[in-house]
């Protein structure tokens, strides 16, 4: 039987749930008036008596202290009951197979009751009153349920079992395209979803024809997910031709010749003091971090599946950046995340959002909670990011996360042996995600909620979290050669990468699943979440399998690796691939592209001249601005102090809500030593060039990791292009000359990039709408950087009346893509340089100054220039400043008031000196552009004076609560 | 007697206890860290050990409510093996998602027959997880993890973590019997003229009645609370140490030096 329990707060208690509804329902514009009743429920299958539902609906299901059930077999009148007259009855329930965590927790613990119990899910359930007809399907569709994922079922519920799948009769397919034609490689391309070029279609074909047969489905699928661009990266490491303003230049590797070159070429000069371990081959770049341990870093995208179901794209986007260190050399242990955000601007007009998106608000709201929930439960704490608005990301969120880890350095590489058995750990695999990885390379339509809605998944943390606990103790006793994630494509990525240098065959009718029916095909590149697979030599099997049962984990052998070169698949005994692997992996046909780069023309900007009023308010607006805002709505969900290491947090300062420049954190708690974690980013500089905007990328990423105290002798950096439709010369061109300036100015600093990653084809198509609308170029730089001893990093809080401010850095006429030009809507000027030279001279002072204990607080200067960074440092510090403009060290074109107060010049920092301390802290800065520029004060207010004259004038609980307004939600 | 023998439960999803055996290692303690399968499987295994930690995290996922999951577990298996435990008179210290343990599992509180349990914890007022640092006085009368203890300053990191009585009688007797342990008083550092006088966010970052961050039980050796004392055992852990505000050992700590003092008879100061 099926039995339904609801479960209702208790009379006094808040109706979180329904609350959140009305409220978007309001937020929304739909209804400000509704009525909303909420339950959330379960509908459990089993043979029970009712004596035993209460007991489960009681003691397990709710709190008897603040809850009250309904508890009948569905169908049964008591569940039906309004609480008021003429509520309508709404159901929202996960769509059959999509993962429902807490039905699955709760299945296991009502059997630890002893009863048996066949099948749980979740539901939430709604009496809604004040809700005309028309208003019933915008209200679901937009508020209570998004239908890639869930179904809705209006009044009571009515089915009697809960079912999911149907056995599966094994049939090998075959894929007859010997005789096609290209129209017909195409359509099979489009419609199968492989979404490979006419080229990789007729490669493919041409193979086939000469070992004399056809494909099957599942050979086409391997190497449709293994030559995807989201695997293969073949537009980025394919051959370019690039025109760019001043140098026309021809790739074969264009991210060989650019990114990794840059690399090389560092560590060739560091030689014997080379302390990059692992860069650009395994999941994660690994770099030394002292005797024992190295530290690996890396970061991925999860864009579209977080634009269709931000929560769900989200979640998982976390949880599988989590398993690229778990799946680092012999697997790492994770210590903290990242994640950087961009959307469209959350007060975007609902009526200004085209069909098939989803609202910038409940995109960001999604997505937050997407994060917080994997990595809260992951017991990794989430330390630094940054979020940017753009209108272009309406159809397009961006959604980066990141993840560093340790391994110890004896357990850095990792080499499957033949022989070794292919071992999957952890979750079953379902029909989640089919289609992932060809489906992130494409660019979304109106209708891809339809086409892909098989690619969105749901995560399940804890699932994740006892593979990690397994994991580390199997990686501790040795019990495998080799570890890898299963991400993208699956099964078909991981194995076939682990097994490229060998073979290997699968016997995927062993891989457990999550229910009946799939086909060999599907369990071969189904994307559920939380598996690895692991490289194990039969003697360690049964040590390795003893464990997993021990904690609850499952592990299964579905192949082994053999040295036969081959790929070969097998579902119960019969075979349904065999590739090559040296196809599979060297058979794609070289992606040529063009690249064109021309800036736009230079226009100037002449700045508006201001009264002390006028620059005031300008100071305000950009602190009221999304982007320089306050995140701490964000931040605070995040648990970003466990595992115990926190040094420097995310917010700080006199009342802990100020903003810091980067995280510092001790991931070894017996030693002192500690790893900074920063970011650059800026989309607004490569509209005007992309050189530019991905050097200033890489000084801002720098330079807040250096404010904080970290060694930028030690500081590594990743890459993550996000770019629209790369088939458009002049759009790969942008990207090109941003790779360039990555060379230039990652060898000039001596900073090795060590990981990074693409996406491309970020545009959505409205309907109806000819032009697709393209994200803006947007590179993020992470940092990874190291201090000696925690001791001595700073915070950007000013500290204590009467200490100096200096500037460091030269200010130039700098405002073309500034936050100022932004909120005083003006365009054109000059986009902010980076001189790469006296950049790495400065962030070596800098340090030195830190290091020496003469500086007491340090902030970057990004967003807003100077102004705003010395209004971040008093209002967090609690304590007023008094600068002078005249004394800024600047160019003679950069006089201007406005100039001075907002220029975003690259290579500057704030820093409190103590009296005491000046003589130290200019020694530290030796002959490079530095200046006192004014004092502490215990008034709290903040005074810019230029040429005799107020320039700004506010006291600091204007500054603040501007800056904390916008997104305090 | 040599130093004592700490047991860290981790059960699925339990994320804190790396970090708590560390805080119980530093204040003397010799720490084990066991899944909760091996202490299903042989619960006499808790023979080996004086003090039961359930640290933080998300037990089972925090799936159905928070701490429920594991509660259920140890009232259908453990029951008796903790009980003797408590007779023995030994220590149970629950932080965070094992405070929402312990209570949901009645080994903090007795519930009443007639009027059900005592109290429970569930979602905060704000409706979502924060994480954020707040400032409690201790009642160390009763509870041996206090003793000593006026003033600390520690994080909170939860969803679920209102402390809701049964009634008012039910937070009256509590407070009358000296097991209201621990209250969040104002971040300002004032002192409320009655600690149980409701305060606004975020100095209650909850919305608990009476500001109840921490029960104990009435023999003062089971400990729950909210805030995480683990996470601020080192003077880098406090949110303003480059400020000068830190004190040289993190405040949490004094909390396991007292867990490890009640058995080697070493002065905390």
């Amino acid at each position: 039987m099926l039995w339904e329990v609801d479960i209702y707060t208790a009379p006094g208690q808040t109706d979180r749930l329904a609350a959140t509804v009305a409220g978007e329902a309001a937020d929304a514009g739909m209804n400000g008036r509704l009525g909303v009743r909420a339950a959330r429920g379960y509908l459990i299958q089993g043979d029970f008596s009712p004596a035993d539902l209460d007991r489960i609906a009681g003691e397990l299901l709710a709190d008897a202290v603040v809850e009250r059930t309904v508890v009948a077999p569905v169908g049964d009148d008591r569940l039906s009951q309004p609480p008021e007259p003429a509520a309508r009855l709404i159901h929202v329930l996960p769509k059959p197979g999509v993962t429902d965590p807490v039905a699955q927790s709760a299945q296991a613990a009502i059997a630890d009751f002893g009863l048996a119990v066949e099948a749980v899910r979740t539901f939430k359930k709604y009496w809604i009153t004040g809700l005309a007809d028309d208003q019933v399907a915008p209200l679901c569709a937009k508020i209570l349920a998004n239908d890639a994922i869930e179904q809705v079922i209006l009044g009571p519920l009515a089915f009697d079992r809960l079912g999911v799948g149907s056995a599966y009769a094994f049939a090998r397919v075959t894929v007859p395209m010997a005789a096609m034609d290209d129209a017909a490689l195409v359509r099979l391309g489009r419609e199968g979803q492989l979404f490979l070029s006419v080229e990789e279609m007729r490669t493919i074909q041409a193979h086939f024809r000469d070992l004399g047969r056809d494909p099957t489905d599942v050979e086409l699928e391997t190497l449709a997910q293994t030559w995807s661009e989201h695997c293969s990266h073949k537009t980025l490491a394919g051959r370019i031709r690039y025109q760019g303003p001043d140098v026309s230049r021809q790739f074969d590797n264009m991210l060989r010749e650019t990114i990794f070159a840059a690399t090389q070429k560092i560590r060739r000069e560091a030689g014997a003091d080379d302390w990059c371990v692992s860069v650009f081959s395994d999941n994660a770049g690994v770099v030394r971090f002292d005797e024992q341990y190295n530290v690996c870093f890396k970061v991925e995208t999860h864009n579209h599946p977080s634009a269709l179901e931000p929560y769900g794209g989200a979640n998982t986007g976390i949880g599988g950046v989590i398993r690229d260190p778990m799946g680092t050399g012999l697997g790492a242990r994770p210590v903290c995340n990242t994640d950087v955000f961009c959307f469209a601007p959350p007060d975007t007009p609902v009526d200004a959002v085209p069909q098939g998106v989803l609202h910038p608000r409940r995109v960001m709201k999604g997505v937050v909670a997407g994060v917080r929930d994997y990595g809260n439960r992951m017991g990794i704490p989430t330390v630094n990011g940054a979020v940017f608005f753009d209108p272009r990301y309406l159809g397009n969120p961006l959604v980066y996360c990141g993840n560093v880890g340790t391994i110890p350095r004896d357990k850095s590489f990792k080499e499957p042996k033949p022989g070794d058995l292919v071992v999957a750990m952890g979750g079953r695999t379902g029909r989640d995600g089919i289609h992932g990885a060809t489906f992130s390379s494409a660019e979304l339509t109106h209708e891809s909620d339809e086409l892909s809605g098989g690619a969105v998944q749901i995560g399940n943390a804890i699932t994740e979290k006892m593979l990690l606990d397994v994991l580390m103790e199997a990686q501790a006793r040795g019990l495998y050669h080799a570890v890898t994630d299963c991400g993208a494509g699956g099964f078909s990525s991981a194995v076939g990468e682990m097994g490229e240098k060998i073979g290997a065959e699968v016997w995927l009718d062993r891989v457990p699943l999550k229910y009946e029916g799939l086909s060999y095909a599907e369990i071969w590149i189904s994307e559920a979440q939380e598996r690895m697979v692991l490289a194990v030599a039969p003697d360690k099997w049964d040590e390795l399998s003893a464990l997993c049962a021990s904690e609850g984990v499952e592990a299964t052998a579905i192949g082994r690796f053999v040295p036969t070169g081959r790929l070969e698949l097998k579902y119960h005994d019969q075979q349904v691939a065999d590739l090559s692997m040296a196809f599979l992996h060297d058979g794609r046909p070289p992606v040529v592209r063009e690249a064109v780069y021309a800036p736009p023309p230079a226009r100037p900007l002449a700045p508006p001249a201001k009264d002390c009023q006028g620059y005031t308010d300008s100071l305000l607006a950009i602190l009221g601005s999304l982007n320089v805002a306050s995140k701490h709505w964000m931040i605070r969900q995040y648990d970003h102090e466990v595992q115990g290491g926190s040094v420097v947090k995310p917010l700080t300062g006199a009342a802990n809500d100020g903003p810091s420049d980067a995280a510092v954190l001790r991931p070894v708690l017996e030693n002192r030593r500690g790893i900074v974690i920063a970011c650059g980013m800026n989309p607004r500089y490569g509209d005007l060039d992309t050189y530019h905007m991905a050097a200033s990328a890489i000084d801002e990423a720098l330079r807040n990791a250096v404010a904080v105290g970290a060694d930028p002798a030690r500081t590594a950096i990743l890459d993550n292009f996000c770019w629209g439709n790369t088939d458009r010369p002049e759009t790969l061109g942008s990207l090109v000359r941003a790779a360039v300036a990555c060379y230039d100015v990652a060898t000039a600093l001596g900073t090795p990039f060590i990981s990074g990653k693409d996406s491309l084809n970020n545009e959505f198509r409205p309907e109806g709408a000819d032009e697709p609308i393209a994200i803006p170029p947007s590179l993020l730089i992470s940092a990874l950087g190291q201090v000696d001893d925690v001791a001595r990093c700073v915070t950007m809080d000013l500290k204590q009346a009467g200490n100096a401010v200096f500037l460091v850095g030269q200010t130039k006429n700098e405002l073309g893509g500034s936050h100022f030009a932004l909120v005083e809507g003006l365009d054109g000027g000059s986009v902010p340089t980076v001189d790469p030279a006296l950049a790495r001279r400065t962030f070596v002072a800098v340090h030195r100054a830190i290091h020496a204990g003469a500086v007491r607080a340090c902030h970057d200067l990004s967003e807003g220039g100077l102004a705003v960074a010395v209004a971040e440092m008093a209002f967090a510090g609690g304590l007023g400043a008094r600068i002078e403009l005249d004394d800024v060290p600047a160019t003679d074109d950069a006089r201007h008031a406005a100039v001075l107060l907002f220029s975003e010049s690259n290579t500057r920092f704030l820093c409190e000196v103590p009296p005491e301390r000046a003589e130290a802290f200019r020694a530290a800065l030796d002959d490079l552009p530095c200046a006192c520029i004014g004092q502490v004060i215990a008034e709290a207010t903040l005074e810019i004076v230029h040429a005799g004259e107020h320039a700004i004038r506010c006291d600091l609980t204007t500054l603040k609560k501007t800056w904390q307004r916008p997104l305090d939600w | 007697m040599p130093e004592p023998r700490v047991l860290i439960l981790r059960a699925p999803g339990t994320n804190c206890d790396r970090e708590t055996a560390f805080a119980f290692e530093t204040a003397g303690a010799r720490c084990e860290v066991l899944h909760v399968n091996r202490v299903l499987e042989s619960p006499g295994v808790l023979d080996r050990f004086q003090i039961l930690c359930i640290p933080g995290g998300f037990s089972y996922g925090d799936d159905v409510a928070a701490g429920r999951i594991l509660a259920n577990q140890m009232q259908h298996h453990l029951a008796d093996a903790i009980a003797r435990f408590k007779d023995d008179g030994k220590l149970i210290l629950g932080i965070c998602n094992g405070f929402q343990a312990l209570l949901k599992s009645g080994v903090l509180l007795t519930s009443d027959g007639q009027r059900g349990p005592a109290a429970t914890l569930t979602w905060n007022d704000s409706g979502r997880y924060e994480d954020r640092w707040v400032r409690l006085r201790a009642d160390g009368s009763r509870c041996v993890f206090l003793q000593g203890i006026d003033r600390m300053y520690l994080p909170v990191a939860h969803a679920e973590g209102k402390f809701v009585p049964r009634d008012a009688a039910a937070l009256a007797e509590l407070d009358a019997a000296g097991q209201v342990a621990l209250r969040y008083v104002p971040l300002d550092g004032a002192t409320p003229a009655d600690p149980s006088a409701a305060l606004p966010f975020p100095d209650n970052p909850n919305g608990s009645p009476g500001n109840v961050a921490g029960v104990c039980d009435p023999t003062g050796r089971v400990l729950g609370l909210m805030p995480h004392p683990e996470r601020h055992i080192d003077p880098t852990h406090h949110p303003r140490w480059t400020r000068a505000d830190a004190s040289p050992a993190g405040d949490g700590l004094a909390l396991f030096a007292n867990a490890v003092a009640y058995f080697t008879g070493a002065a905390v100061g």
